[in-house]
Order: C-alpha cells, then sequence, then structure tokens
C-alpha cells in the first residue's frame, strides 16, 4: 500500500514501509498479524502442513496465493534415478495434497520445477514489496527481489495455510553498506561471507537486515539473491535489497508478474518503497569492498572464514577459553592444520549448485574458469542447476557440454548436497569445496567436511584437486 | 499445543556455542510425514554417538544424572541455522522441556512456542553462572524455570528473571491454538485483502493483467 496514509512525515526505512503495509492486525509486544501474499511450499513439509490443516477439518485460506514445487527429497541423477523411497511418499503426498486443494504445483521435469529460493523469483511469484514465507530458513533469499521474505517453522505452515496471515514480532533494523568495486574474482558470495566473518554468525539476530551500497547497486539481480540468501547465516530472518531498474528489468515479462498496464502500476508503487533519505537504523555495518579477496571457510560454522590466501587459525593464539576450544573442535573436526596456508588443502568433491549459487549466472561464472581444462581425476564434481529453467537455459548456450567435457556430472535441478536430505551425501572425512551455504557438522553427509566458496572458486577447486585461489589458475591449454 | 507454567528438574549444561539445528536433528532422519515419535534416539546425533555407533561418554547427555534432564543450559546462539522444527520435537522427545541461553536462532526460538517448549534468555554471565552451579552439585541440584512468575531459580536457590512477551506468555500457560485464535480474525483479514486488492491487485492475481 502506498505510504501515503502515514500521517507522519519522518524518514521511513524500506523495512517499515515493508512491514506495515502487511499489517491485518497489531497486538500488544510490538507483535502483528502480518498478511502473507505469497507462500511457496516444497516436498519436505509442504504436505505435512496441508494434512494438517485438512485434518483439523480447515480449508487453505488462498490457494491462488500458494505454490509448491519438488526440491529437498528428489534425486539429482539424470533421470532422477535413486530418488529414496521416503522422497517418492513426500512427492505423491505433495501432489495429492496440492491437487486437492487447487494449488498449483511445479513438478519434476516441467518448467517452473527447482529449489524454491530460485523457482520463485524466477517465475515472478516473488514480487518487490510481497510478504513471502517457506518452510525453509533461506526463504530470504526473495529480498534480492525486494520482497520481505523469511523462513518459517511447520506449526506456522499451517498457521499461513488456514488463514493467510502469519503473527510476527517487530525486528530492529540493520543496514548494511557494501561500498566500492569489487576486485576481479570476487563475487557476491564472497562480500556476504566477508560480512558474516565481520559480525559474526548471530550478528544479526534480531534484525531485518537491508543490504545497500555501490556494490549491492552495481550488483545485478541473481547477484543480490546470493547475498540475501545468505543473511540468516548471520542470524538475520530477513534481507533484503531495494527493488531498481534492474529488478524490474529482470522482473517484466516473468509467468507471475503483472503484467500491462498493471505492470506499470505495479512498478510506480515499487519505486516508493526504498528506504527515504535521513531513515534511521538500529545498527549499521559499513564494508570496504575493495579490500575483500576470494572468501572460503575453514570451520563448521560460515563465520568460520578467510580470505583464500590465508592462513588457518591457530587456536594456541587464542586467549578466550571457549572460543578457542571452539575452533580446536572444527580443526579436528575439518582434519586441518593449525596455522597453516588453506590454499593447497586437497579436495575430494565439487558441488556447484544450491539456492545459494545454482542461477544461470552461477553456472556460467563457474564455466568460465572450467571451460578448456579438465578436472583433476581424484575429485567428483557435480554441477546440480536450481531448476529446470536454468538447467535448460544453460543446456542451450551449451555450459552443460563443457562441464561434461572437464570431467564434471551435470545433473537434474534440486537441493542435492547442499544438505542431503534426498540421500546425496559427501562420504565421512571427505573434503567438499560447495557453493551452498551452510558448513555446519554433519551437513553434506556425517562426517563430511565443507568448504563453502563462490562458484569461481568452486569450479577451480576441482581443476586443481585442491582448495586454489582462482586467481592463481593457469592459463587454460 | 503443550502449555507450560513451571518445572522443577535436572539441568544439563551444553555451553558450546552455535549448536544448529543440523546438530540438533541430522536430515536424513526427518525426512517423512511419519516421523513424529522417532527422533528422540538422533537428538544431537554427531555429539552423542561415535562413528561406531556407540555412545560418547563424554556427552553431558550421556552422563547420570543429566540423562535425565528435562532443562538444558545453553551457550549463545544455540538453535541457529536451519528452520527444522523437527529440532524442536526431537528435543521434546528426549525428554526437554525449557532451554535457558543468552540467545537463540530466531525461527528455532519461534518453534519452540509453537510446540509447548520455553526458551528462556538470560543475560550471558547469568548462563555461565548457573551451568556452574549446575556442575558443582554433579548435576543433581534441581533448576526451576517459572512462566508464571518469570523467574529462574538455581540449585543453590538464586533467582534471576526473565522476560517472555505477555502475549507469548498468555498461549503457552493456556496452551492456545493459535489457528483457532486467528480465525476468530477471519473478518479482518478478508477485510485487509479487500482493501489490499483495491491497492495492488496484482498481489491477489498472481500474473494477472489489466
Amino acid at each position: 500500500m502506498p505510504d501515503t496514509t502515514r500521517k507522519n512525515a519522518a524518514p521511513r526505512t524500506m523495512f517499515a514501509k515493508l512491514w506495515d503495509s502487511h499489517v491485518v492486525a497489531e497486538l500488544a509486544d510490538d507483535t502483528a498479524l502480518l498478511h502473507v501474499d505469497r507462500h511457496i511450499l516444497h516436498d519436505l513439509g509442504g504436505s505435512r502442513a496441508l494434512l494438517d490443516v485438512k485434518e483439523r477439518g480447515l480449508a487453505v485460506h488462498n490457494p491462488e496465493l500458494t505454490f509448491a514445487t519438488i526440491d529437498h527429497t528428489i534425486s539429482s541423477a539424470p533421470g532422477r534415478i535413486g530418488t529414496i523411497a521416503r522422497g517418492i511418499e513426500l512427492m505423491k503426498a505433495l501432489r495429492e495434497e496440492t491437487a486437492a486443494a487447487g494449488i498449483r504445483l511445479f513438478d519434476v521435469d516441467q518448467p517452473g520445477q527447482g529449489i524454491v529460493h530460485v523457482m520463485g523469483p524466477e517465475l515472478g511469484i516473488s514480487l518487490p514489496a510481497s510478504l513471502l514465507v517457506c518452510g525453509d530458513s533461506h526463504t530470504c533469499t526473495h529480498g534480492g527481489i525486494g520482497a520481505l521474505a523469511f523462513g518459517v517453522g511447520w506449526t506456522e505452515l499451517a498457521h499461513v495455510i488456514a488463514t493467510q496471515t502469519l503473527y510476527q514480532r517487530r525486528p530492529r533494523t540493520m543496514l548494511v553498506r557494501f561500498e566500492g568495486k569489487p576486485a576481479p574474482g570476487v563475487t557476491p558470495k564472497d562480500l556476504i561471507l566477508a560480512l558474516i566473518g565481520t559480525v559474526g554468525t548471530d550478528g544479526g539476530t534480531g534484525y531485518a537486515v537491508e543490504y545497500d551500497g555501490s556494490a549491492i547497486r552495481d550488483m545485478s539481480v541473481e547477484g543480490r539473491l546470493t547475498v540475501c540468501n545468505l543473511s540468516v547465516e548471520l542470524g538475520a530472518k530477513m534481507g533484503f535489497i531495494a527493488p531498481d531498474e534492474k529488478t524490474f528489468a529482470y522482473l517484466e515479462g516473468r509467468p507471475y508478474a503483472p503484467k500491462g498496464a498493471l505492470w506499470l502500476r505495479a512498478v510506480e508503487a515499487w519505486l516508493r518503497l526504498p528506504s527515504d533519505p535521513g531513515a534511521a537504523y538500529d545498527r549499521e555495518v559499513l564494508i570496504d569492498v575493495g579490500r575483500i579477496a576470494p572468501q572460503i571457510t575453514w570451520g563448521t560454522s560460515p563465520e568460520h572464514v578467510i580470505s583464500v590466501d590465508g592462513r588457518i587459525p591457530d587456536p594456541a593464539g587464542i586467549a578466550d577459553e571457549d572460543r578457542r576450544k571452539a575452533v580446536e573442535r572444527a580443526l579436528d573436526y575439518m582434519g586441518l592444520q593449525a596455522g597453516a596456508a588453506i590454499a593447497g588443502t586437497p579436495v575430494d568433491w565439487v558441488f556447484i549448485g544450491s539456492c545459494t549459487n545454482s542461477r544461470l549466472s552461477d553456472l556460467q561464472a563457474a564455466a568460465e574458469v572450467v571451460r578448456g581444462r579438465k578436472v583433476d581425476p581424484r575429485v567428483h564434481a557435480w554441477v546440480v542447476p536450481g531448476s529446470e529453467i536454468v538447467k535448460r537455459d544453460a543446456e542451450a548456450e551449451g555450459l552443460d557440454q563443457i562441464f561434461i567435457e572437464a570431467g564434471f556430472e551435470w545433473r537434474e535441478p534440486g537441493c542435492s548436497m547442499c544438505l542431503a536430505s534426498n540421500g546425496e551425501q559427501v562420504p565421512p572425512e571427505q573434503r567438499s569445496v560447495s557453493t551452498s551455504n551452510r558448513n555446519f557438522v554433519g551437513r553434506q553427509g556425517p562426517r563430511a567436511r565443507t568448504h563453502l566458496a563462490s562458484p569461481a572458486m568452486a569450479a577451480a577447486a576441482a581443476i586443481a584437486g585442491a582448495i586454489v585461489d582462482v586467481r592463481s589458475l593457469e592459463d587454460a591449454p | 499445543m503443550k502449555s507450560f507454567t513451571s518445572l522443577t528438574a535436572i539441568a544439563a549444561p551444553l555451553m558450546r556455542a552455535n549448536i544448529d539445528t543440523d546438530i540438533v536433528i541430522p536430515i536424513h532422519r526427518m525426512v517423512g510425514n511419519s516421523i513424529r515419535g522417532t527422533l528422540g534416539k538422533w537428538c544431537f546425533t554427531a555429539l552423542r554417538y561415535r562413528p561406531d555407533g556407540s555412545e560418547n561418554p563424554e556427552f553431558v547427555l550421556n552422563r547420570a544424572p543429566y540423562r535425565d534432564a528435562e532443562i538444558l543450559v545453553t551457550g549463545p546462539n544455540f538453535g541457529c541455522g536451519s528452520s527444522r522444527e523437527p529440532a524442536v520435537w526431537a528435543l521434546q522427545e528426549m525428554g526437554i522441556k525449557a532451554i535457558i541461553g543468552s540467545g537463540f536462532g530466531d525461527i528455532f526460538y519461534n518453534n519452540c512456542f509453537q510446540n509447548g517448549v520455553l526458551p528462556v534468555i538470560l543475560d550471558p554471565a547469568v548462563v555461565q553462572e548457573i551451568a556452574e552451579e549446575i556442575e558443582q552439585t554433579q548435576g543433581t541440584g534441581r533448576v526451576t524455570v517459572d512462566l508464571e512468575n518469570g523467574q529462574v531459580t538455581t540449585p543453590s536457590g538464586r533467582q534471576h528473571a526473565f522476560a517472555v512477551e505477555p502475549r507469548r506468555r498468555a498461549a503457552l500457560i493456556e496452551g492456545l491454538d493459535e489457528i483457532s485464535a486467528t480465525l476468530r480474525r477471519d473478518a479482518e483479514i478478508r477485510a485487509f485483502q479487500a482493501r489490499d486488492r483495491a491497492e495492488r491487485p496484482w498481489i491477489h492475481v498472481p500474473g494477472g493483467e489489466e
């Protein structure tokens, strides 16, 4: 809704505009009942929530505002071979329950199927100034379009399905400004990892984070989706970027974006969304982008991150006992030597995919590194496109052939090895360089060792057979 | 939802920072629509079991009397990461009913309330002090978490006040069913939608044209 309804003329943040325009009812304790504009269900929790609502004898409040896709539990192998039995059950249940409720499901092999946070923006389901939720913590990704988007729990899913609303406590606001020009080889993934390294994995807890600054304004929409995707790894449930001409150019013509005169009207409203000059935030952080080198994680939390030309931390130098022990535990789990250079660490797996980095521009960046080179024979290297549309677009450009000729597996879209909920795991004590979002203990499989990095850095690791600075790769033959 | 009023029980200190919900419940144990009741065994798998599947005797919840703990005392940022609600279910199935910490992952914190588990936020120094007191009694000292009076009582009888938003506090004490409560406001929801449809028709007709 336009902000002209407000009597108070004080400058407002984009967050305030997003929040206020969705308040159905103000409650005590800074809590509001908010309208949910878009809800996307997936196979892992979607059918359970629909069944919970049905078993209570309730209806889906707004099936036309609800969408569904399959991503978490399906095999990414060619032909979807090896989909786990429980995945097959969940997909069957999702098909049945969405069909019964009149919810649009993007099913396997259909354009539109894909990781929720890839297909949502891609289809124009997520829009600027919309409030979007999903039962997945990386729903903050859609903030890259200018949506107020956040992950919710499974009980809350049922609440959204039955009421099209959600209770939320108003978070504090945080502004992160990325100023300057990234050096060659430095990507949006490196920027957001560097931020997490700076503020820590709970630096954004309780905040809604707005990203701004010249590096954000210069960034592609797909890059912005990557930045917002990792908001939850700094503890923030919501992260977003003001929509601009790039956003509008990205969205125009997408199937669920408004069309014709309605498009023009929507753009006019979206132009009023950015924070007003002088709007105040509870916390501000400035990041000098020019100082950022390609990043790689060394430990078991996204805040365990260093520049690829850096050294693995030495716990001996840490005075605080809890922090020292945490570093010791992480190094032990990761099988790394304190104080050693991280570059040169041998790698067993490379995973290019996930809601963080599986869009066309990510695959292009990785293919650029891979072109004319060969994957080190000891590395299992996978590319898992984020959606059926990404896959088809990449194939139309011949990216699949570049990867396959180099020795990568070119696979089917889904979440795959990011969280291994489909059974695709990195084996115990094997080391992976992954373009995903979490290097937690056991995330990619029991005792698997994950290093997070950009698509270009992951591609370089596959070629070198070791963690390597993408800027130092020798010229392709 | 289960209600929570007051609890006096064994409390187990698990003070390392940033225990994420992937550690609380590994993903491959929570895939499926009939997982309730199967999760407790797998709660904290990576900490609780050795690679050969045997119990790790060093892990606090494998030791007496902590094995019977109903309260966890946790380090900073417990429950960060994934939104997976089965993390709360797994803790419940292990017998945990309240969690004391200096801060929690936002989504996890909310999921606790949805399931009748009480997360209590206290100052980091106070949390540390409670953990130390428990250890001094080798875990035999009981901790009380009293939601009605907003107070934690340590084994030695020290009291620490904590705040829970009144709305959530009331919901937890009553075991309120939120969906039913919200549906009583459905006229308000539909009025909002009618107003909003005039302002932002593109939201209400996805892919619509004018």
